[in-house]
């Protein structure tokens, strides 16, 4: 076996890719799917910001309107956010740990294939008499009178892309639980590490609810169900609860990634170690924690009653502390350091002030009686675009550049980086800012369009061209990742220079079984440990050199979830088609026969051996 | 991951203190089976016995409850060695349920 990629066909690659179960090859088709998601809810975000840019326009009627918005914030955050962070995640955490691979590595596989062929099925109904139309949280009084197949892909579809990031989650913590190289104490794991490991367990704890209200939703819609019907006894206030229960946790589950990509950059390259590791580590924990005790914040208009109002108003403002503690943290971080600015720690530095405005306006909206105000206005959409944006976005953008050459042993350019921060970063500030004061002076949102005398004008319009800044920004990356992909001229490791932790020790490119020899931890910051004391291979090793057991490839996840695709289709048209029934029976019995095979064909995976691993070249 | 096949011999001692702790722990777990069962004879016979409902339910529901815990300690080893954060996990996901339970309880259906 040869760790060293031969030249292979197209056709080659492409199953190698679609059977594949190492974590840094479903990394990079993360990234890639995530990519695309990505880039198609930035078009629908430009359809947006163009419809809204001047007073009465008709650029796009008021109904594909609320199916550009909804698709825009579903994508956004299911398809292109959370994907493109697990890209990462896969990449990078499993490395910084010392294993040779996450912990399930099937079902890494598995969980990959329902995100995307979920992601797929929801972006279907564009082309399938049309998309869902009733916002991104889905509101059930007003899901369920929404006509046509729309809100039934968003239902399913997000199921089965749920399904994968469930999947995802759980193989994460048990990979951190259990494979954690010898010394990799819980209190020496680095940063990025860490918040993987609560934002899984967040998704451990914030998908079954989402779950369960998906499911009401499906039989409430497709197969005669009554959860949410009022009339017939349900309560439509069930799915809010149930959304919200999932959908406070799951902007954690997105922040807290970003978080500790931050974390590490500013470490790197303020050449520091970390200040207040402990802290940080506590911070993370508890903000997990609190993100579950403060889900009615979204609903203080419901009616819920002063009492219930008071109780989630406190817990929301008491989320701010172990936020502050962690922005004083990062400030002291860099603090003293001697500071490189290159583009990730750009990224950085115009995180802590992006972010802290929109934790800010959180607090703000925390507070009860002032949300009576602020809720449903545009003062909601910047807020959650300053902590979205200004820290998520921002995050995936500098790991992009922080990690391409882990993932690629190639270096994104330096100054186009640049370029793309600028316009990102001037454009992003451009379009959120002034829609604070929009929403302050009364405009809702999710408005297809408004009347020109209503005062609105000049602040939309410096928000639509403030979106035309970020989107050239992004039009730069794809520029400047193109060049880099062509060129391909290899870095090597560590090419930052200052990297810290155990993935910038291993060779580049990374052999598929990672490390040759298991590492021995001997404090945070490993890899700087080692420099220090002048080691010229960066590890010290925690066994001698021995067979290595790898997983097969194996096809059956992409099976199981095809069947799962199929299923979804026969469902969508239950009652409608007298299809519909056998296509349903049809996917679920690939989906099980397909799991059929995977328990009794017995997989023992194989053997890399002593000598093949002595005589490799990439291995070193 | 990758491990030479080694044989291990345990010795005299080590041998005889494991079938003690293997003897003390299948007493556990048939101590627990009875109780149990015991369990489930109160639960019927207070339906069958026909007392209130507001007497059986809650007496079920506790009955329940530790049952439940037996089962996670006894059955699930959940009180030996290295399983703390299993654990952890689970009065976690147990407490959210329980406040989740609670809100529903208190300002959606009783509200
Ligand atoms: C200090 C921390 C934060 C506080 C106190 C806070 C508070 C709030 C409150 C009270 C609302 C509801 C406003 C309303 O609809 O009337 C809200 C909405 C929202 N927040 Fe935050 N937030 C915080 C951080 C975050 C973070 C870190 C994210 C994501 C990364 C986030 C994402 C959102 C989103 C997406 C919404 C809008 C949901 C919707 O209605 O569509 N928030 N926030
Ligand atoms: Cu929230």
């Amino acid at each position: 076996m040869s760790s060293i990629a031969q030249k292979k066909g197209f056709g080659a690659t492409l199953w190698d890719y679609l059977t594949t179960v190492d974590h840094k090859k479903i990394a990079v088709m993360y990234l890639i799917a995530g990519g695309l998601f990505f880039v198609i809810g930035g078009i629908e975000a430009m359809l947006i910001r163009i419809q809204l840019a001047k007073p009465d326009n008709d650029f796009v009627s008021a109904g594909l309107f609320n199916e550009i918005i909804t698709m825009h914030g579903t994508t956004m955050i299911f398809l292109a956010a959370m994907p493109i962070l697990f890209g990462f995640m896969n990449a990078v955490m499993p490395l910084q740990i010392g294993a040779r691979d996450v912990a399930f590595p099937f079902l890494n596989s598995l969980g990959f294939w329902l995100f995307l062929f979920g992601g797929i099925f929801l972006n279907l109904s564009w082309f399938m008499g049309g998309a869902p139309d009733a916002g991104w949280t889905s509101y059930a009084s007003l899901s369920l009178a929404s006509p046509g197949h729309g809100i039934d892909f968003y239902a399913i579809g997000l199921q089965i892309a749920g399904a994968g990031t469930y999947i995802g989650g759980i193989n994460f913590l048990v990979t951190i639980i259990n494979m954690r190289a010898p010394g990799m104490t819980y209190m020496r794991m680095p940063l990025m590490t860490w918040t993987t490991f609560v934002a899984s367990a967040l998704i451990l704890f914030a998908f079954p609810p989402l779950t369960i209200g998906l499911f009401f939703l499906i039989l409430d819609r497709m197969f005669g169900g009554n959860f949410f019907d009022h009339t017939m006894g349900g309560n439509t206030i069930i799915w809010e609860h149930l959304f919200w229960i999932f959908g406070h946790p799951e902007v954690y589950i997105l922040i807290l990634p970003a978080f500790g990509i931050f974390s590490e950059i500013f470490a790197i390259f303020a050449r520091k170690r970390l200040f207040g590791y402990s802290s940080m580590v506590f911070a993370t924990v508890l903000i997990g924690f609190l993100g579950f005790m403060v889900w009615a914040h979204h609903m203080f208009t419901v009616g819920l009653g002063p009492t219930a109002n008071a109780i989630f108003a406190v817990a929301t403002m008491a989320i701010a502390v172990p936020t502050g503690m962690k922005i004083f943290n990062w400030l002291l971080t860099i603090w003293g350091g001697s500071i490189k600015v290159t583009v990730p720690m750009l990224y950085a530095l115009a995180f802590i002030p992006s972010f802290v405005a929109g934790g800010v306006t959180g607090v703000m909206q925390g507070a009860a009686p002032l949300d009576y105000q602020l809720h449903d206005s545009y003062f909601i959409v910047a807020h959650f675009h300053y902590v979205i944006v200004g820290g998520v976005v921002l995050a995936i953008l500098a790991a992009l550049h922080l990690y391409w050459p882990l993932m690629f042993n190639q270096m994104l350019s330096e100054k186009l980086g640049k370029w793309t921060f600028w316009f990102f970063f001037i454009g992003f500030h451009m379009t959120f800012f002034i829609q604070h004061f929009l929403g302050l002076m009364g405009m809702p949102r999710r408005v297809f369009t408004f009347g020109a005398d209503q005062g609105w004008d000049l602040f939309n319009l410096i928000s639509s061209v403030g979106a035309f800044f970020m989107a050239a920004g992004v039009i730069i990356l794809v520029v400047n990742i193109i060049i880099t992909a062509v060129k391909n001229v290899p870095v090597g490791n560590d090419p930052w220079e200052d990297g810290r932790t155990l993935e910038w020790a291993i060779p580049q490119p990374v052999p598929f079984y990672n490390f040759k020899q298991t590492p021995l931890v001997r404090g945070l910051d490993t890899f700087w440990i080692e420099k220090q004391e002048g080691n010229k291979e960066g590890m010290t090793y925690a066994e001698p050199l021995s067979d290595i057991h790898m997983p097969n490839n194996s096809f059956i996840p992409f099976m199981m979830t095809v069947g799962l695709f199929i299923a979804g289709f026969g469902a969508l048209y239950n009652g409608e088609k007298e299809w519909a029934v056998p296509v349903l029976v049809l996917g679920l019995a690939i989906t099980v026969a397909s799991m059929a095979v995977r328990s009794v064909k017995d997989d023992h995976g194989f053997h890399i051996h002593k000598e093949d691993l002595m005589n490799e070249k990439g291995g070193k | 991951m990758s491990h030479d096949a080694q044989v291990y011999v345990k010795s005299e001692t080590e041998f005889n203190y494991i079938k003690q702790k293997r003897r003390k722990d299948m007493r556990g777990q048939i101590t627990t089976f009875a109780i149990m069962i015991f369990f489930t004879l109160i639960a019927f016979t207070a339906v069958a016995a026909d007392f209130s409902k507001y007497l059986i339910a809650p007496v079920i529901l506790l009955l329940a409850v530790v049952q439940v815990i037996l089962q996670l300690f006894y059955f699930m080893h959940m009180s030996e060695k290295n399983h703390n954060v299993p654990m952890y996990f689970l009065f976690v996901g147990a407490f959210f349920g329980f406040i989740t339970i609670l809100t529903f309880l208190t300002i959606i259906w009783w509200g």
